[in-house]
């Protein structure tokens, strides 16, 4: 018994004065002594941690970038289908809004009854300025119906098959629309032309005319009906020695940009063909 | 039978001329894809239906357009005796065929256009309809002959495999 308390003694002295050596050591009491001790141990640990890292990297590397191309490869995955369902959704809100618009316009526009569709086409050939529409016969759609947005007038419909229609822009040259000037209040014609511009012609040399003035259907000639918005006037011509005026002007409608135009459904134009005297030789 | 295959092509060339090309212009003209595609068919030496396929193609388009349908049905039958005339006089080298036979036949294609619409009382002033339509067509046209070229000789070669002799 008496030789265990001695030798539990004795170690208890020895870790005690080890450890105070190694703590003054790393303390630095101990001079160029303890730099080496401090180097020496740094240098190990570096170089063990050194080794150890790398083994550890051989080890677990290979392992790690496989799983990460696999994970890779499904997150591409499921970043382009969520490209794709984001392409999708602002698609689906541009043309909410664009029905949002053309709601609001019917409702604003209660006396005329519309059908809405959905522009699938334009005409193949350049010189014309048409568009075909996924609206036919089938929905109640006839030829010579007005087409509108929102925004204002579009044109009308010039053919009609079961399931589609071909319209007639105001901006297409053989499109002669009649017209009044709001603020002039005075009549003119409305037309197109081969690079889409629309112009006025057949303005009186006694109307004044400007710039802004708000240009709306006039409903003569009974191919359109009244009131409907065109455009403004952007610049006139007034020269003395001619016999009308003329102006350019800003459509409402960017027809370069129609997805989707309304059809006026009750409307029926007046063929007036039958009243306009014969031109006698 | 495979010279059905006229009316899938054709009616796929209509569609993506009315949805897709007629809405990119440059300037006022745009592509006129059939004429370059019917151009390029009868360029193909063992092609024996491209009068068939003009036929078709100037018959559906004049359907959908609003012009004179006689315009598409001449306009293309005329591009397609032009490329027939001229494969064999200038045979060796075939893609130098396809842009003079798109070159004319796009001119020809705008001036018997133009003379009819102006005939018919639609005001198309000359000078602007040069510069602003037939032009960048004609560039737009000449740019499609390429790629047209060689898609419509590998369906050529589908469809009229070369026999080997024993």
């Amino acid at each position: 018994m008496k030789d265990f308390f001695a030798r539990s003694l004795q170690t208890t002295i020895i870790f005690l004065v080890v450890g105070g050596i190694l703590a003054l050591a790393l303390g630095g009491y101990f001079g160029s002594a303890s730099t080496w001790f401090d180097n020496s141990v740094v240098s190990a640990q570096t170089w063990v941690s050194t080794r150890y890292l790398a083994i550890q990297d051989f080890l677990t590397t290979p392992r790690d970038a496989v799983t990460l191309r696999q994970r890779n490869v499904e997150l591409e995955s499921e970043v382009s289908r969520l490209q794709t369902q984001i392409i999708e959704l602002q698609q689906q809100i541009t043309e909410t809004q664009i029905l949002a618009a053309l709601v609001d316009f019917s409702h604003a526009n209660p006396e005329s009854t519309y059908k809405a569709a959905a522009v699938i086409g334009r005409d193949p050939s350049p010189f014309l300025h048409y568009i075909i529409i996924n609206r036919g016969s089938n929905d109640g759609i006839r030829r010579g119906m007005p087409v509108v947005t929102n925004q204002g007038l579009v044109g009308r419909v010039d053919a009609v098959i079961a399931d589609a229609a071909r319209v007639q822009l105001v901006t297409d040259p053989a499109s002669a629309v009649n017209v009044r000037l709001q603020n002039a209040k005075t009549d003119a014609i409305l037309i197109g032309s081969v690079t889409g511009d629309l112009a006025l012609d057949m303005i009186s040399q006694d109307a004044t005319i400007e710039q802004g003035d708000v240009v709306l259907t006039s409903g003569l000639g009974g191919d359109y009906p009244p009131d409907l918005l065109v455009g403004q006037v952007l610049n006139v011509r007034k020269r003395d020695y001619e016999l009308f005026q003329q102006a350019s002007i800003q459509s409402v409608v960017d027809f370069a940009r129609l997805e989707i135009v309304l059809v006026i459904t009750n409307f029926r134009p007046v063929d007036i063909s039958p009243l306009v005297p014969a031109t006698t030789p | 039978m495979k010279e059905l295959i006229a009316f899938p092509i054709l009616t796929l060339i209509l569609v993506v001329q009315t949805a897709v090309i007629a809405r990119t212009p440059l300037l006022g003209g745009y592509a006129d894809l059939m004429l370059v595609v019917l151009a390029a068919w009868a360029l193909q030496d063992r092609v024996t239906t491209a009068w068939h396929w003009a036929l078709l193609g100037g018959a559906i388009v004049g359907f959908v357009s609003g012009l004179p349908w006689i315009v598409p049905v001449i306009g293309y039958l005329l591009v397609v005796g032009l490329a027939r005339v001229w494969v064999y006089r200038i045979w060796q080298a075939p893609l130098l065929v396809m842009f003079a036979v798109v070159f004319v036949g796009t001119l020809f294609m705008h001036i018997l256009s133009v003379f009819l619409l102006r005939l018919l009382g639609n005001p198309l002033p000359v000078g602007d309809v040069f510069g602003l339509v037939t032009l960048p067509s004609l560039l737009l046209n000449l740019l499609l002959a390429i790629p047209v070229f060689a898609m419509m000789r590998d369906l050529a070669g589908w469809m009229y495999p070369i026999e080997e002799q024993v």
